[in-house]
This record gives structure tokens, sequence and C-alpha cells, in this order.
């Protein structure tokens, strides 16, 4: 039940780095002998779903403290005694609340956490679709050439509108190329 | 008297970095050449500066100077040479000077690699990354000094850095990860310095890309090697755990993979450009964020964790100066920026739109994950809740799916409109062979119909054919093969390099978590446990002695279908001068799957318990990390970029009236 102390200090060290390891390192072997694989794959992934209650942060499976042993012990047992995880779960909850749960349960408190990224996913597409529309409705989308589309000699080129468009930047810039090139009829594009 | 040199160094730093947040940027508002010329040497005095205070903590780490608090709670004259000197980032104040050192050397970079670039527009840069210097400089003076001392009663010995972190892993990750991290400050620098200017165009985007190439390539590899350290550090396995100390980096790394997205399309087309320099803010806002949920202790005050507060608020402090500040900016600004042209409803802009869309909804929904117990205590009076693994998987392996499915198209498309017909000529084939290799291949080798396995098969050969269908169609006019890959251009190499790299990744990821097993057993010497077609037999253990540490050490038989494999050699240590238990794992790593054995303790009987695994293509995750990491650094050595220098010598010369330009003209 209590930690001990350098268990304490080590996870003090740990926060204070912006390093990974957020728990002591030492492996934790449980001998346990089941029935089926089925049990003892179901006791592997409740161990994993469930948190320490002691721990800073993590599941029944890695933490070294005395309480995940005992937890770990007593979901071995009630899975011998052929109790659902539904029920095993109930368990945790009513002796821990909800902290245990690594999984939050769904509830008023927790929709928006749940269905939090499907709206972020809706209200994102929302906006992608509004900056396509514009785009595509704006008069330049119809042309325009690209001053720096050099990456794709394959795809350029085939796809323009047969109507170029040009801004008065760009036809500046195309007037100065052209008078850098000496054979170049340069007289009728800058009007001399 | 050393160590105060250390103090007075940083002291020192910290002067020089405002002088550098201020002059240059005043100079560059009025157009003084002599304010701005000064953004140089003032980053080099401050790298400098950081520098000899680094060094000197460096040296007090091996001189065994006890009397400074951080060497003592952080070494051991027991302890080896070479984590003396890495102890300097194993802990707060330590990794935070390094941290600053880092952004100091990344200043130094800009200051060697932005000859190309106005100077006006450099000293801006350099100066924002000065102020960034001063809130750490400060932070450190202020908060957290690795140079306090305990006098006048020194402590004889220290007490031993983390056993945990006394590993060669310790001596390369916190460097690559902080380097990434700090690297994103650069492109945070970059758009503030545009926003400022009002100069955001192709040139700029340009200037940017390699250095948010670099600092994302660096940072994939300092998450790479965080979690193949958890993996074989911890003991269970276990390369992610969405922890709160992991997410941020991930989100950073998400954020700037969107930002890498972004920024190609503001290149070549002139489009999203306030949307990139969004992503360039919320990146290095996002990396203040990580540092500030781990070192405030925000998130495991549930378990009154006492970190010390006023570190919280001064950094939460920085954080709303830093984020308020450039949002302010962003807003008065960016209604400025107009995209310079339009694309069609089914474009590569689209098709970059919807990356960018699932990879920021994946970095806001990690966020939310990380965050929300905090809002929930807050909201419903002090209940807990813990929002873990299930929860985050539910969330992020979707999105990734959706992502491998566009990242196939993407590349495919053309920019500004891409006829359906292009496509379907371009992946139908493609659609068809990975569809049907992607379900045979798992169903023949497994004779059965395992679901992750056909999603994961399906998913990964639809990218590959297509990087290959694509490299086909684009060297198919070349006289050579040969010819035509040398031709390609090397930024393509890289974009394509880093898919493959994802691919990979994702592919280790899923396959290891359905076909990893596992077994604990309690093993008499002489006694072998059986798990997949291996058989481990436990010799027995010995005691060994490291430098500062005492250990079992059991030699563990492995053999397959009856004849010999390999010895393996898992330890439980202890460390002497902490008395910290850790383990070290036994791990034969091949290509296709490791074998991973942990030692428990000793029973009854003499008897110890073990944790015999069997992860097939779990190495598969790193290695994919390392294409990714080398992708992203093989783009930013593309000649476009230093071709540019020759361009803007070019400009100069023409802009020039006295040359060329007046003669032809005349």
């Amino acid at each position: 039940m209590i930690r001990r102390p350098q268990t304490l200090l080590l996870s003090l060290l740990l926060m204070t780095g912006l390093l990974f390891l957020v728990s002591p390192v030492q492996a934790q072997v449980d001998v346990y002998e089941f029935e089926t694989t089925a049990q003892e794959q179901r006791f592997r992934q409740l161990s994993n779903e469930f948190r320490c209650p002691m721990c800073q942060n993590a599941n029944l499976t890695s933490s070294p403290g005395g309480v995940a042993a005992d937890l770990r012990r007593e979901i071995y047992r009630m899975i011998l005694e052929g109790q659902t995880d539904a029920e095993i779960e109930q368990f945790m909850l009513s002796r821990y609340g909800d902290f245990v749960l690594y999984r939050p349960r769904l509830t008023l408190q927790t929709v928006l956490l749940w269905f939090g990224p499907l709206l972020f996913l809706l209200l994102g597409a929302w906006v992608a679709w509004n900056i396509i529309r514009r785009s595509a409705e704006n008069p330049a989308s119809a042309s325009g050439i690209s001053a720096s589309d050099t990456e794709d000699e394959n795809n350029s080129g085939k796809d323009h509108a047969p109507a170029v468009v040009i801004s008065s930047e760009e036809r500046e810039r195309l007037n100065r190329l052209l008078s850098d090139m000496p054979s170049a009829p340069t007289s009728d594009n800058t009007g001399r | 008297m050393i160590p105060e040199l250390g103090n007075f160094a940083l002291i020192l730093a910290f002067c020089l970095s405002v002088l550098l947040g201020f002059i240059p940027m005043i100079g560059a508002a009025r157009n003084n050449v002599l304010w701005m010329s000064l953004a140089r040497p003032l980053t080099v005095g401050v790298f400098v500066f950081l520098s000899i205070s680094l060094f000197v903590l460096g040296y007090s780490f091996v001189a065994d100077d006890f009397s400074v608090q951080f060497v003592a709670s952080h070494s051991n004259t027991m302890l080896p040479i070479y984590y003396k000197i890495t102890a300097v980032w194993g802990g707060h104040e330590g990794s935070f000077l390094f941290w600053t050192w880092m952004l100091g050397g990344w200043m130094l970079a800009v200051c060697i690699f932005s000859k190309a670039m106005p100077d006006e527009f450099v000293a801006r840069v350099l100066a924002i990354m000065g102020l960034i210097c001063v809130g750490y400089t400060l932070f450190m003076l202020a908060t957290s000094n690795p140079f306090d001392r305990v006098l006048p009663f020194p402590p004889a010995d220290g007490a031993d850095l983390n056993a945990a972190l006394q590993d060669f892993a310790f001596i390369i990750h916190p460097p690559s990860l902080y380097m990434g991290y700090v690297g994103f400050s650069v492109v945070f620098a970059f758009a503030i310095a545009a926003l400022i200017s009002g100069r955001l165009d192709a040139a700029w985007a340009r200037w940017c890309r390699p250095w948010a190439n670099a600092a994302w390539a660096i940072l994939t590899l300092g998450l790479s090697l965080g979690s193949w350290w958890a993996y074989y550090e911890l003991g269970w396995g276990g390369w992610w755990a969405w922890d709160p100390v992991e997410n941020p980096p991930l989100i950073t790394w998400l954020l700037g993979a969107a930002m890498i997205h972004s920024l190609a399309a503001t290149e070549k087309r002139g489009v999203f450009k306030s949307w990139t320099v969004l992503l360039a803010i919320m990146a290095f806002a996002s990396s203040l964020l990580g540092t500030f949920i781990t070192r405030s202790g925000l998130l495991t005050s549930v378990h009154a964790f006492a970190t010390d507060p006023t570190r919280g608020v001064y950094i939460l402090g920085f954080l709303a100066l830093i984020i308020g500040g450039s949002l302010i900016l962003y807003a008065v600004r960016a209604p400025q920026l107009k995209s310079e042209f339009g694309f069609g409803s089914f474009s590569r802009e689209v098709f970059l739109l919807a990356n960018n869309l699932i990879l920021v909804v994946a970095s806001a929904a990690i966020l939310l994950g990380t965050l929300y117990p905090m809002v929930y205590q807050a909201m419903s009076g002090g209940d807990l809740i813990s929002v873990g693994p299930p929860f985050f998987n539910t969330i992020f392996v979707p999105l990734m799916g959706i992502l491998v499915v566009l990242m196939a198209i993407g590349p495919i498309s053309r920019w500004k409109r891409t006829s359906f017909a292009h496509l379907r000529a371009q992946l139908g084939k493609v659609a068809i062979a990975a569809v049907s290799l992607g379900v045979v291949i798992p169903v023949l080798l497994t004779m059965d119909v395992p679901f992750g396995t056909i999603g994961t098969a399906v998913l990964a050969l639809w990218v590959i054919f297509s990087m290959a269908s694509d490299i086909k169609t684009k060297i198919a006019n070349k006289s050579s093969v040969v010819s035509g890959l040398r031709s390609l251009p090397v930024s393509y190499w890289g974009m394509t390099l880093a898919h493959f790299g994802f691919v990979m990744t994702m592919a280790g990821a899923c396959l290891t978590s359905i076909y990893s097993i596992e077994r604990s057993v309690l093993l008499q010497a002489g006694q072998s446990a059986e798990l997949g077609r291996y058989t481990f037999r436990f010799e027995g253990t010995r005691y060994v002695e490291g430098p500062n540490f005492i250990a079992d050490e059991a030699t563990i038989v492995v053999s397959r279908g009856g004849e010999f494999y390999k010895n393996l050699y898992p330890q439980k240590r202890l460390y002497v001068a902490s008395g910290t238990p850790t383990s070290q794992m036994g791990i034969d790593g091949r290509f296709l799957r490791d074998l991973f054995t942990t030692l428990g303790d000793q029973r009854e009987n003499g008897a110890w318990s073990m944790t015999v695994y069997v992860k097939p293509f779990v190495r598969w995750i790193w290695i994919g990390t390392i294409f990714i990491a080398f992708g992203g650094i093989l783009a930013v050595t593309d000649k476009r970029y230093r071709q540019f220098k020759v361009k803007q010598s070019e400009k100069v010369a023409r802009d020039n009236p006295g040359t060329t330009l007046a003669g032809e003209i005349v």
C-alpha cells in the first residue's frame, strides 16, 4: 500500500525531465495458471485497461506497486470464477471509482471527450469545404501558372486551361525575363 | 568558484539575448543597417556564453562537485564518466540549460545558413529567437538555476542518476528529442518575422522549408528513440503508452507534419499562406505546452505531486505571452495574406488540405484526451477520471487509416486540377492489386480471415504500389531506368522514403499489436517453457557486478524445433547508491520478430518467475521512423534550396541599375 520512498523520488526525478519513462523500471512478473488461453488473454487485456490506483500513471500490468499486484490477483480470481468483463469492471469501479478505468465510461460529462474528435473532424471538414468551394469559384482558379512549379514536369502543362491570365506583377516579371534574353524579340512586349 | 563562472555565463547569455531581442528588431523596423547587423554577433555571443555555462555544468559533474545541488541529486562518485556527462540532462534544471543551449545552436545555424536571405529578415528572425531565449534563460535564473549550491555543508556523495536513465539510449534520446523540439522555434521565428514584415511569398516558404524539414526529421528520431527505449527498458514490451508526457511531442510531430505539407503548397502554388503560419505558431505553442505539462506537475497534481508551482506559473505566463502575442499579430496580419492562385475542387491542393485536416484533428483529439482529466476534475468538483490507451487508440487508428488512404492519392494528383480519369488511370490497377494481394496473402499465411491484418496489408500495399506506379510513370519517357531514377528530384525521393517509412511504422505497430504473444512462468533451473515455435530453457542465474550495480543474470537457452538457437541473458539489477531495482531485458532482435525475456524474482524452492515474449514485426516501428527521418533530411538537401542563392545574386545584379540589365535595355 505504501509507496516506497525511492519510488517517489524516482517518479519525481522523472517528472522533472521531459522524458518518456514514468514508472520505475522493474519488470512485474506474475505467474498465474489459466485453464484456457482465452482466460489468459482476458487477464492481460483487463490488466492493461485498468489503471493502478496508487501509481502516477501506469496500468496494472506495468505497475510495480503492491496494490497493483493485489488487484491483478483479484482479477485472476474473478476470471477463474467465471465472472464477465463487465462484472470485473463493475467491481473495480465500485471500489476505486472512474479513476481506474483507462477507457472512460460514456456519461454526460464525457460526451465531449468521446465525440469531441468527431466534432473536430466535422468542423474541420466544413471549413475545408468552404475553402475549396471559395477557391473553385475564384476566377483565378481557372487559370494561373505557378511561378515555381518545376518539380512536376510530368504533370504541369497538361491541365492548363487555354486562357492564361497573369497578374501585373507576373507580367512585369515576364517582361524582365524576356528582356534578359538578348535574342528574344522583346521590343513588341515592352511597347517600344 | 567554477560553478559561479557557469552562473555568470548564464547571466551574460541572458543579457545578450535581451539585446538580441530588441536591437535588431528595432533596427529592422527603422531600417537601421547598423542595428540590424548586430543580430549575428549577438547571436554568436549568446551561443558562446550558453556553451560556457553548459560546459561548466558538465565539468562540475565530471569533477564530482557535490556542492552544486543539481550535481548532488543527479550524480554519484561511482557513476561511469559517460553517464556523469549525460547526467547534465538527467533532471529538470540541467535539461533546461541543455534545451536552451540547443536553442542557441539553432540560432547559430540560422546565422550561418542565412546568407541568401535579406538582412532585414535575418535580423527579425534572430531577434525573435533571442526573445524566446530571454524567456528560457530568465526561467532558469529565476526558478531553476542548475548552479544553485548546497553550502556550507555539501554532501559527501551524490544521490546517483536515476537508474532508468543509465542506459545508452539516454545518451542520445534527449538530445535528439530536444533538438527537434527546439527546432520548431526556428520555423516559428520565420513565421512571426513574415507576419511582421508582411512578406510571405514563395521565397519565404523556400527559406522556411529546410528548417521545418530538419526540425521535424530530428523530432521523429527523438520520438522513435524514446519509444525504443521504453520498449527495452520498461520490461513489459510496450512501445507507446499514451502517457501525458509522451503525448505533447507527438502533437508537435503531427502539427509539424501538417506544416511540412502545407509549406509545400505555399511554396509551389502560393496557397494556404495564413494557414501555414498558423500551423507554425501552433507547432511551437504545442512544444511550449508540452514543456508546461511535464514541468508544472499539473497533470499529476491528482497525486499531490509537489513540483514547484512557481515554475508552472512562469511557463504558463510565458506560454500565454507567446501564444497570445503571436495570435494577435496573426489576427492583424493574416487577412493580408491572400492566396496567389486558386485551385480546383479536385487537385493536389485539396488532398494536402485533407492531409492537414486529418493531422490537425488527430493532434486536437490527443490534446483533448490529455487535458480532459484536468477539465473533468474542475467541472465535477474533484472527481477523477483517466483517459488512457483504449481512448487514444479508438480515435487515432481510424484517423491514421484515412491518412494512409490519402497518402497514395496526394502525390499522384496534380496541382491546380486533377481529372478523375487521370487518377483512375494511375490508381485503378493499384487498388485492385492492393486489395486482392492484401486479402489473399494474409488468408493463405494464416488459414484464417484476420481482419486487422488484412486491413493493414491492404493499406500498406495501396501506398507502396501507388509509389511504384508513380515512379514508373515519371520515368516512362527516359532512356533507361537508371537515368530515369536519377532524374527525379531529391525532394521527391525524400517524400517517397518518408511515406514508405510511415507505412512501415504503421504496419509494424498494427501487426505487432495483433501477433505478439507472451507467457509468464515460474521455472527452476533446467525447466523450460514453450511459446510459439520457441522453447525457452532456464539454466539458472549467476551473480554479476557492474560499475555501480549488482545483478542476478539468468541464462535462457532458446531453441527452435529442437535445435539450439541462441542464449539470452536477462538481468535483475540493484543500483547500489540509490537502492533502485531495475530489470534488464534479454532481447534477440530480428527484422521479422523479437524474442524478449524479462527476469522477475526468486520465489520458493529457488524458482524464478520470468516472462517470455515473441513480438513479430515490432522492429518495423523504429526502422520505419528511420526512413521517415532520412526522407526529411534528404528533402533538405534538394538543390533548389541552394540554387536560390544563385538566383538571389542574379537578382541583386539585376536590380542594380549600373550593370547588365540597364545595358541590355539600352
